[in-house]
């Protein structure tokens, strides 16, 4: 399965928040022009999440891991387009009834269409 | 701002400076709405004990984050982190201390980049490793 690909618009103030949540005083990204490596997380993960319990409706979800890959930084203003697939997916019985094991696969582009980062994550869901 | 980090000062074996953290509910609810995640395990403890925890639990991306804050903090604004994993291995709970520490296991050069590669991990405030990782990092070179 593969989602439809988003585009996102990076505000400054999404970088901001961002790096207010983590709590992040690095003098780098304080005025939201350049967004810290792990500002990726942020990108699509409410439409992926969307997409993911629309496809199955699980109890509870856990992230098992998360690898990140980043290519160049983003900026206030790129046009990030998001893509999300399922690249893996195991079952199995566990101690919480049938455990679903999902990897999935975002990647991401900016406005130039150049790689900006790739993020595979591991999702565990009973 | 602390001193730029050059490839030449790192040796392998040597400890990142660790990362203390201490994250609430407030801001669990902060990152919730920053990446948008609104699963109710992390801010509805109702929810979360029906889903069998025992309250609500940080989300496992804060940890990738601040595993993130630690190696950026480490490598200076001319340094590049270029990978990042990051393996959920325990629960957090909001008000839990938690120490965020990093080794450097190899350094090499290739493609003219000068690539550093460390271990990192999250511990609890009971010593137990609730998440372990790798970064891979381009630093600059004296030359």
């Amino acid at each position: 399965m593969e989602w439809e690909p988003r585009e996102y618009e990076i505000e400054r103030e999404m970088i901001r928040r961002f790096v207010r949540a983590v709590g992040d005083p690095n003098p780098l990204w304080q005025d939201g022009i350049i967004a810290p490596p792990t500002f990726i997380l942020a990108i699509g993960f409410e439409q992926f999440v969307e997409g993911l319990m629309s496809l199955a409706p699980f109890n509870t979800v856990l992230m098992g891991n998360t690898e990140l890959e980043c290519h160049q930084p983003i900026r206030r203003g790129d046009v990030i387009t998001a893509v999300f697939k399922i690249s893996s997916l195991r079952e199995r019985e566990g101690q919480m009834g049938r455990m679903a094991f999902m990897t999935f696969d975002g990647s991401y582009k900016n406005q130039k269409q150049e790689l900006v980062a790739k993020c595979r994550q591991m999702i565990i869901g009973y | 701002m602390t001193e730029q980090l050059y490839y030449e000062d790192v040796i392998v074996g040597d400890e990142i400076t660790p990362l203390v953290k201490q994250p609430t509910t407030r801001q669990l609810v902060m990152w919730a709405g920053a990446v948008g995640d609104y699963f109710p395990i992390h801010y509805d403890k109702d929810f979360a004990q029906s889903r069998g925890l025992p309250g609500v639990i940080v989300h496992g991306q804060l940890i990738g984050a601040f595993l993130g804050q630690l190696v950026t903090d480490w490598i200076g604004e001319r340094g590049s982190l270029r990978k990042l994993s990051c393996n959920y291995k325990g629960m957090n709970y909001p008000g839990e201390a938690l120490t965020f520490k990093g080794k450097v296991t190899k350094k090499y050069v290739e493609d003219e980049h000068h690539y550093v590669e460390c271990r990192l991990r999250a511990e609890n405030s009971k010593g137990e490793k609730t998440a372990s990782g790798v970064a891979i990092v381009i630093l600059p070179s004296r030359g």
